[in-house]
């Protein structure tokens, strides 16, 4: 049987490093690095948030390609893969708007705002937990896993659908920050957080998936063979 | 072709004999647009403003009835597993599933339109724009609502996985939908209508033809 359920030490060698790059990056964010002339302390949420959002759709994006691998390679480790990929990216992508909430309500006046990233970061939250959803309420592991692939991609097709529509509809969010947006000062605790939110994600995913791949080892495994047929003497031994 | 004709013709008899429940929904959709009115007030100018996107919403919660019943029929006695052991393709059968879920929910669409001018004095004098927005809306809503029906059909709970896994996905016609009836209602001075028509249009062939693609793998494992 195909299945991804090994050894856990990289997931926690992951787990310990991205810890440690939090832990560095974080005390760079909040006490090293300067604080923004116009937004003030405010700003220092973007070296969480900013991080956070790239590996929410890094996690959605490598939801999408575990769900065409299973459709098209076929093996029982992507499905696990897949259901690890879409639970981590959900919660990220909650965090995501938590975040955003937190920054926007002293920046832009209001907690939520009808942009287009904003927008369609909620939908993929909604998206997402719908075919975690499904999962739950199908019983057969087949049909389960080929279902929720099929939800996955026509979801992840969806995004930028929603984001260009929303766009169209109303916009407030500013251009996207990366390193080269923001000055010196500001990139590295950016960075190293980015790279640390990263390994906890992969620890997260990893471990997540070998809890998948043991439920489903006990799901394939075949029925126990069934009791042997008892003879006469046997049966009025049992009946004694 | 002969395979989707074939399709076709076993979906309009199947609307036909259960041509009550199109009725039934009509009514659920109408006292949904009766209910939206509560919410505002009676506010004439408010309820004209957001006429286009109760209409919407009525046609939305609608389908959910239409497109999980499309499905209930094909459940029983295994109807839909004897149907993949002929000699037809599953595309042949989504699209014969998805245009007649179509077609239902385009009727629903016009009939609800009388209602809306009625009960929030939204008249349009482009009437044919209008029910071609309304085409186009209800082909986005039909071609994922009738792959989500096949699976959420065969699963535990498939009255709440529907809509949960139907309505985030269709947030692209709703909006487009909402926003290309609203100007038409109210005014379309920019002639916005449209572009937002070719994001409805837009949508329709991606997902019309990615869920014929995909419906293979839900009704044949």
């Amino acid at each position: 049987m195909d299945l991804d359920d090994g050894r856990p030490a990289a997931a926690f060698f992951f787990a310990g490093l991205g810890v440690l790059l939090l832990l560095a990056g974080s005390y760079w964010g909040l006490f090293v690095a300067p604080a923004e002339t116009y937004m003030g302390d405010v700003q220092r949420i973007m070296y969480v948030h900013v991080p956070t959002a790239w590996n929410t759709m890094l996690a959605f994006t490598f939801a999408f390609g575990c769900a065409l691998a299973f459709l098209f390679l076929g093996g029982w480790k992507w499905d696990s893969r897949m259901e690890a990929a879409m639970e981590v990216g959900v919660v990220l992508a909650v965090l995501v708007c938590m975040q955003g909430a937190i920054w926007a309500k002293p920046t832009w006046g209001v907690w939520w705002d009808w942009d287009p990233r904003l927008t369609t970061t909620a939908v993929l939250v909604f998206a997402f937990a719908g075919i975690l959803a499904l999962r739950h309420f199908v019983d057969d592991p087949v049909r389960r896993a080929t279902w929720s692939a099929v939800a996955t991609i026509v979801a992840f097709v969806d995004v930028p659908i929603v984001y260009y529509s929303v766009r169209w509809w109303n916009s407030l969010h500013q251009m996207q920050s990366t390193p080269e947006t923001v000055s010196s000062a500001f990139h590295w605790p950016l960075r190293i957080n980015a790279f640390a939110i990263l390994f906890l994600m992969i620890a997260a995913i990893s471990l997540r998936s070998r809890i998948a791949a043991l439920r489903l080892r006990t799901e394939l495994a075949p029925p126990p063979p069934a009791p042997a047929p008892q003879t006469g003497t046997a049966a009025a031994e049992a009946t004694r | 072709m002969s395979e989707l004709s074939a399709a076709l013709r076993k979906e309009a008899l199947l609307q036909w004999r259960t041509r009550a429940q199109l009725a039934a929904v009509f009514v659920f959709g109408a006292s949904a647009l009766l209910l939206f009115s509560f919410a505002i007030g009676p506010d004439s100018a408010a309820l004209r403003r957001h006429s286009a996107g109760f209409l919407w919403l009525g046609l939305l919660l609608a389908s959910t009835l239409t497109l999980a019943e499309s499905f209930q029929s094909e459940m029983e006695q295994r109807a839909l597993e004897a149907q993949l052991l002929m000699p037809v393709r599953p595309a042949a059968l989504f699209y014969g599933k998805a245009i007649s879920n179509w077609a239902q929910l385009s009727l629903l669409g016009f009939a609800l339109v009388p209602v809306m001018v009625v009960l929030y004095d939204a008249g349009t004098d482009r009437l044919g724009a209008l029910l071609g927005v309304i085409l186009l809306g209800t082909a986005g809503l039909s071609a994922p609502g009738t792959l989500y029906a096949a699976m959420t059909s065969q699963a535990r709970a498939r009255q709440t996985l529907l809509p949960l896994l139907l309505f985030p996905l269709v947030v692209p016609v709703l909006l487009a939908a909402t926003r290309a009836s609203s100007l038409l209602i109210t005014g379309d001075p920019m002639g916005q209508v449209r572009s937002w028509a070719l994001l409805l249009a837009c949508f329709d062939a991606i997902y019309w033809s990615l869920c014929g693609l995909l419906f293979g793998r839900v009704v044949e494992d």
